[in-house]
């Protein structure tokens, strides 16, 4: 998966998550669940949906690495 | 016969607007069948029967706004006892020549002073075209059966500008109608019920150590919150302290029939819902994880379905990890408590005559005082946080 695939499918799966959120706004370096108001049941939604995509397991100790929009796209594309 | 009619959806509800008919005269339905969608300051519901039977005749179509306990169909067949598959918040039945043979028990429902501003019909397909693309559904003319807005209809509407002043929104939500929902449940809440509070702080580190074992061997699906722990925690004290667990009606306390949690879901753009998890003391940990998984899903994207908005015994509210560290709930009438639950910290704990940090979390409860005093609340908190101490076996 390049760059531009694994932003595309974050993006995706944050939009059916918050629906009603401007992802076209969303900065690359803020924190997600802030400025996207996800509480934890939302984070894991993400990350079951983002796992259930790529077949990555996502174990909960790499969360921290997938809090911001470039950070997600940056460990979905290594 | 039996007649089948407008279900009450809490003790908020007066009334619904029928958006769809699932089934049509001469269709066989099984009881639990979801047979209808209704529109409510919930959102559009699924709305299952409670009887076998064959259907008859269609009586409100779409588009009908009917009160609480109309006739919307009837059906040829035996009644089936209402036993617990009824909720027991149906309403009462209205004066007929015919009344059904075992009417459920009533509760009383309040009415809303202000009704809810009329709304155009449409099928849970084009609310949700709609809200994909960003169409106020309010201002499209209906082609459908009743006036009814269809996928057609949606798909020939020019998309308003986006991010424009309707945004997207959910399917069948009215924000402002949701609004005055609440409003007037809590505000009879604060009039009606004298609220006690009890809080306990309760350390956690053995529930987190499980926690953090477990998830470690599951992938992403089956992966648990610490919100399971304490709903399991709080089910199982429940149904050792029935006198906090039930409802307020006509001046004295009806105790709930099972424990049916409810879980209060804050929806994304404002309001809440607080769907039921039924028999909450008689599932596991994965099965209270999948119920809460499932129901905040399906909140968020309306569709829920009438049984698990009708029955709540308590309800629960937890703040999640970005919330503040305590909540004082206010209770939802009819019910007589309500239990929060605040944001993990960590916090100086005294450990064998030693401070060390470690994770805790404030547990609440409003107790209704004409049900109940603060001491059984005080043991009810007292078995949650002997129950998170037992975090191994719970």
């Amino acid at each position: 998966m390049n760059e531009a695939e694994a932003k595309t499918l974050v993006l995706d799966v944050l939009s059916s998550i918050a629906p009603e959120a401007d992802l076209a706004g969303l900065r690359g370096k803020v924190a997600l669940r802030d400025e996207l108001d996800l509480d934890s049941m939302d984070f894991l939604n993400f990350i079951t949906f983002l796992h259930q995509r790529t077949g990555i397991n996502i174990p909960e100790a790499d969360y921290p690495k997938l809090s911001t929009l470039d950070s997600a796209v940056a460990y979905l594309h290594r | 016969m039996t007649e089948f009619r407008m279900p009450s959806l809490g003790a908020d509800m007066e009334a619904g607007t029928l958006v769809e008919w699932l089934v049509k005269p001469g269709d066989r339905v099984k009881r639990g069948s979801v047979v209808a969608v209704v529109e409510t300051q919930k959102g559009a519901i699924e709305i299952e029967i409670f009887n076998d039977g064959l259907v008859s005749e269609i009586v409100v179509p779409v588009g009908g706004r009917v009160p609480v306990g109309t006739v919307l169909a009837r059906l040829d067949g035996p009644a089936i006892t209402p036993a617990q598959a009824a909720p027991p918040s149906l309403p009462p039945p209205l004066p007929a020549a015919a009344p059904p043979p075992a009417p459920p028990p009533s509760v009383p429902i309040v009415p809303i002073a202000t009704a809810a501003p009329s709304r155009q019909p449409a099928s849970p397909a084009a609310r949700r075209l709609a809200g994909e693309r960003g169409i106020d559904i309010q201002r499209l003319r209906g082609t459908g059966a009743g006036g009814a807005v269809t996928v057609a209809d949606v798909e020939a509407a020019a998309p308003t500008v986006p991010g424009g002043e309707t945004g997207r929104r959910r399917a069948g939500f009215d924000p402002a109608a949701m609004r005055q929902a609440i409003a007037a449940a809590m505000s009879r809440s604060k009039r009606e019920i004298p609220h006690y509070y009890l809080s306990q702080t309760v350390e956690i580190s053995g529930a987190l150590a499980r926690l953090e074992r477990v998830n470690r061997e599951r992938l992403p699906p089956d992966r648990i919150l610490p919100a399971a722990f304490f709903l399991r925690a709080i089910a199982l004290a429940m149904a050792k302290t029935p006198e906090l667990n039930g409802f307020w009606e006509e001046g004295r306390f009806r105790p709930g029939d099972s424990v049916h949690i409810g879980w209060a879901i804050a929806l994304r753009g404002g309001g809440l819902v607080a769907p039921a998890i039924r028999d909450a003391d008689h599932r596991s940990l994965d099965e209270l994880m999948a119920s809460m998984r499932d129901l905040v899903l399906r909140a968020r994207s309306a569709g829920l379905r009438s049984s698990e908005l009708s029955d709540p015994t308590v309800t629960v509210t937890s703040l999640g990890d970005r919330g503040a560290e305590t909540v004082l709930p206010i209770i939802y009438p009819p019910q007589v408590a309500m239990i929060g639950i605040g944001r993990i910290v960590t916090r100086p704990w005294v450990v064998n005559g030693a401070i060390e940090p470690r994770p805790v979390v404030t547990i609440t409860l409003a107790g209704d005082h004409r049900a109940s005093d603060g001491h059984r609340g005080g043991v009810l908190l007292a078995e949650i946080d002997r129950l998170l101490q037992e975090a191994e076996t719970l």
